[in-house]
């Protein structure tokens, strides 16, 4: 039982966005794509048990999401004719361009710029992540049913306004990978910290998903630098994943990671698309300038062998790009290596990140490294309250119980 | 195929200008040559509006424009396009042919 629970589980991982972005395709209608395959996992939960699993689930629960989709049409003969002329037009795709992928398809359909784009990243978590509407809530710190209606509405919006499944023009690529790439680093960070009680603290499929897909659009645009800039970026990031929570599920911080556990595949790969983007000359853009900030910490055999300064550097050039203030807040963080916690704490105090865990949690550390212990105990259960990643909590809860009592 | 309306924004109370005409013609002239126009039309101020209201019994006459606001509709084409990304290239045209700020929406599907 449990392990047809755990194959379901990765079938939801593995398979949502295909099974969506198929059925999208076949369907013409991203909603109707969404309800059945969801309708379609449920059938799973309770089929599989019994039937055992299919030897090719993917393929499985797309059937079974059309089967389902067209016993809907069926029923619904009022809007037959229309549904008819949607499943007749899959069988003649309109031509494509250099890449037909019908992820790729969706990830740009979802982020369409005549959409908002919060309405963006929500959708294309839904769509291509299969994050449920409660973790996508969570996710950005809004209510649950505040975030239910922002999915609703834009999938609405593309079914009214027509927005196409497809992959743009050569020539409108550029602007409209700009917006798919927000995304997917979106998506990659909401893998790399998962939010959930009980949840894995790194979902790896997620990150691996958003490699994938940021691969894809680099194959598509191999001159585009913030393309090159993001999958570096990803790369750089998911090479310190195993290093990053203990075996005892606690977050791991930078400075006291184990670095010989460090990925050294995914740290040359990343390493060698920074320099790339360093040679062409280009000025970078903000992917690739926290690419080459990775660069910096990953190029670094111990902590203490930091630059530091050439981490300030970049982020100034970071803030120049991007003043806000989570930008600010980071380089604070590389300020209080090079000047010491004091100038860093007043360059983080005032900046309005109340409701961002990290800022907290910034201004409990410097508050300790300055022996401010009961400054430090409320700024970390500030952070604790906001944190809603597991191994972050267990390792917020642990610093501030080694707080000097008062 | 699907509908789309192109409402021309204007704050300024100013009639097109003479290059303005000409360049709204050539539009129109490429919108008819690719089969994409439908309807267009220039409205004349607001202040020559008048709201009716027949829904009960004699109907009402209330001289100006149902919406007091500093930007009013001043002109509109309706265009047919595939989906949305040609109306909206079509959009961004039209908006820089008539110089003026545009608003697509799409017509209810039936």
């Amino acid at each position: 039982m449990t392990d047809v629970g755990e194959v379901i589980a990765r079938a939801h991982r593995e398979e949502w966005a295909w099974v969506v972005a198929t059925l999208a395709r076949r369907l013409g209608d991203l909603d109707i794509a969404e309800e059945m395959a969801a309708e379609a996992f449920a059938a799973a939960v309770e089929r599989w048990p019994v039937d055992g699993v299919p030897p090719s689930p993917g393929a499985w629960l797309t059937t079974t999401a059309r089967r389902k989709a067209i016993d809907r049409v069926r029923r619904e003969a009022r809007r037959e004719e229309k549904h008819k002329e949607a499943l007749m037009l899959s069988d003649a795709p309109e031509p494509l361009g250099a890449i037909d992928d019908d992820r790729l398809r969706l990830v740009f359909t979802c982020c369409h710029p005549a959409l908002a784009m919060e309405a963006r990243v929500a959708l294309t978590l839904r769509m291509v992540g299969g994050l449920t509407v409660p973790e996508i809530a969570r996710a950005f710190l809004v209510q649950e049913t505040a975030m239910g209606r922002r999915i609703t509405r834009a999938k609405e919006k593309i079914k009214a306004a027509k927005i196409p499944y497809r992959v743009p023009s050569h020539e409108e690529l550029p602007a409209r990978v700009t917006g798919v790439l927000a995304v997917l680093y979106l998506i990659f960070n909401e893998g790399y910290l998962a939010s959930g009680p009980g949840k894995e603290s790194v979902r790896s499929d997620l990150t691996a998903e958003a490699i994938r897909l940021t691969r894809l659009v680099r194959d598509l645009m191999p001159a585009d630098g913030e393309v090159a800039g993001l999958l570096a970026l990803m790369l750089l990031t998911e090479a310190r994943r195993a290093a990053r929570v203990s075996a005892s599920g606690e977050l791991v911080a930078l400075g006291e990671q184990d670095r010989g556990a460090w990925d050294r595949e995914l740290i040359a790969e990343g390493h060698a698309l920074v320099r790339a983007r360093l040679a062409s000359g280009q000025a970078p853009g903000r992917y690739q300038i926290l690419a080459a900030v990775n660069a910096v910490h990953t190029d670094a055999r111990d902590v203490r062998d930091t630059d530091w300064s050439q981490v300030i550097a970049l982020y100034d050039q970071l803030v120049r790009l991007d003043p806000s203030p989570i930008v600010r807040l980071n380089r604070a963080i590389a300020v209080a290596e090079l000047d010491g916690p004091e100038v860093a704490l007043a360059e983080v105090d005032g900046l309005p990140l109340e409701g961002y865990h990290a800022f907290h949690a910034t201004r409990a550390d410097l508050l300790r490294r300055l022996g401010r212990s009961e400054e430090s105990r409320s700024a970390y259960d500030r952070a604790i309250g906001l944190a809603g990643n597991t191994a972050e909590t267990a390792y917020l809860i642990r610093r501030r119980d080694q707080l000097a009592d008062p | 195929m699907a509908q789309y309306l192109i409402s021309v924004l204007d704050d300024t109370g100013d009639l097109a200008t003479a290059e303005e005409e000409i360049a709204i013609d050539v539009f129109n002239e490429q919108l008819r040559a690719e089969g994409q126009w439908v309807f267009a039309g220039g409205l004349a101020s607001p202040d020559t509006a008048t709201v009716i209201d027949g829904r009960d019994g004699e109907a009402v006459f209330t001289d100006g424009p149902y919406l007091e606001s500093k930007e009013h509709i001043v002109g509109f084409w309706i265009i047919e396009a595939p989906h949305l990304d040609v109306a909206l290239r079509l959009a961004a045209l039209g908006s820089k042919h008539c110089n003026r700020r545009v608003e697509l929406r799409p017509f209810l599907g039936e």
